[in-house]
């Protein structure tokens, strides 16, 4: 996923969850990324001081922490288990962006390393997911 | 919670009107419909997206001729492209020629991504053009984007008719809004989809004839907008109270 469009999604829930929950001040977003998003942690720290400075009041003592979780890939024709850093490698500039786009894309440029197949599960690491938002009423 | 989903409704709030053009059998003009009629809109001067939601055969970009398509611009999220003043986006600007064989999941979740990180801007249409069914794009569709309304595409075929009803039955059922039906490849004064349509009290737009030359104007915007078959269109939007 791209950096900023992640960075103003996160920002975008913890607002939306505040309003919920009746919180003045967010403390703490736990988000949990896998790996297949191939997010820049950098870039998306940095997009989310941008995104955050509207929102001063409520975020402005608010640390995010990010939980990276590793992607692993199983194919549905021979089951075998790989995981997707090492799939990675052998991938070209321009493909390694297009996953970062769009994390399916696996499918277009990721072969199963046993048997060939595209068919394959993201068994793990693939989505993007907010653990946890916690903060004062 | 899915971030992304929460984002989708705040990519989307400055278009006014989402029109997903679907239908339910396979290869009965769906994309043929959308490509034009986003071709139709935006010369008529409205600001118009095109999304070609067919991740397994995407048709869009074949119609209307577009081929230099690269990567989208990178601005706080990406930026579609323009053609002909119509924002574009597929997967093809990530897939290039390549199959994109995706499980139903993938669908969903390459879906939701391409909503959550696509920054269309102010539009006054954004036109979807539909896979064939009522499969994980439509399913998909009525969950995140709840504002999308159909503009769904038949033929005079019995067969396809049917199938297309299943859409419908569908929609009424979860209230999606239904902006009509279109009735392609026509041929004669068969009044079988108009009776059919009469019956469940959905809004018959019109008919597009089978046209010969159609098939030549296929990647040529000049030719395609001059044929029968986008000038039959373009008269069903100026008789058409949605639009
Ligand atoms: N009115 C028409 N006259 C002549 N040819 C037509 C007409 N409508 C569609 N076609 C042709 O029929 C074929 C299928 O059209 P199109 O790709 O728009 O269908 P579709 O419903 O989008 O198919 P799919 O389900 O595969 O997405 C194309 O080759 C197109 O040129
Ligand atoms: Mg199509
Ligand atoms: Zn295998």
């Amino acid at each position: 996923m791209h950096e900023w469009a992640l960075a103003d999604a996160v920002v975008t829930t913890a607002l939306k969850v505040a309003e919920n929950e009746g919180l003045k001040e967010i403390s703490e977003i736990i988000v949990k990324i896998g790996e297949l998003q191939t997010i820049d942690t950098e870039i998306f720290n940095f997009a989310l001081k941008e995104v955050m400075q509207p929102q001063k009041e409520l975020l402005e003592k608010a640390t995010i922490k990010i939980k990276p979780e590793k992607a692993i890939l199983k194919c549905k024709v021979c089951k075998h288990e790989w995981l997707f850093k090492d799939a990675v490698k052998n991938l070209s500039e321009d493909e390694t962006e297009s996953l970062h786009f769009i994390p399916e894309t696996a499918h277009v440029y990721l072969r199963c390393p046993e048997c060939n197949s595209p068919d394959f599960e993201i068994i793990q690491g693939r989505g993007i997911w907010i653990d946890s938002i916690s903060g004062e009423r | 919670m899915d971030p992304r989903i929460e984002v989708i409704d705040k990519r989307l709030k400055d278009i006014k009107k989402i029109i997903a053009v679907a239908g339910g059998k396979g290869g009965i003009g769906k994309s043929s419909v959308a490509s034009a009629l986003a071709l139709i809109l935006s010369k008529m001067g409205h600001k118009v997206g095109l999304f070609d939601l067919d991740f397994s055969g995407p048709s869009s970009h074949i119609i209307l001729g577009i081929k230099n398509y690269d990567f989208p611009k990178e601005d706080k999220g990406i930026v579609p492209s323009e053609y002909y003043g119509i924002k574009f986006m597929s997967i093809i600007s990530f897939s290039g020629e390549n199959p994109s064989p995706l499980r139903g999941i993938d669908i969903s979740n390459a879906i939701i991504e391409l909503l959550a990180i696509t920054r269309w801007g102010s539009l006054d249409y954004l036109i979807i053009d539909m896979p064939p069914g009522i499969g994980d794009a439509t399913l998909d569709i009525i969950r995140v984007i709840k504002r999308t309304e159909f503009l769904l595409v038949t033929t005079p075929s019995k067969v396809a008719f049917e199938t297309v009803k299943k859409s419908l039955q569908l929609l009424l059922e979860l209230k999606v809004p239904i902006v009509g039906v279109i009735e392609n490849m026509a041929n004669s004064k068969n009044l079988f989809v108009r009776n059919q349509l009469e019956h469940l009290n959905i809004n018959y737009l019109g008919k597009i004839n089978f046209d010969k030359d159609f098939e030549d104007a296929i990647g040529d915007v000049n030719k395609l907008y001059n044929t029968t078959f986008t000038q039959s269109l373009k008269e069903i939007v100026l008789n058409c109270k949605f639009f």
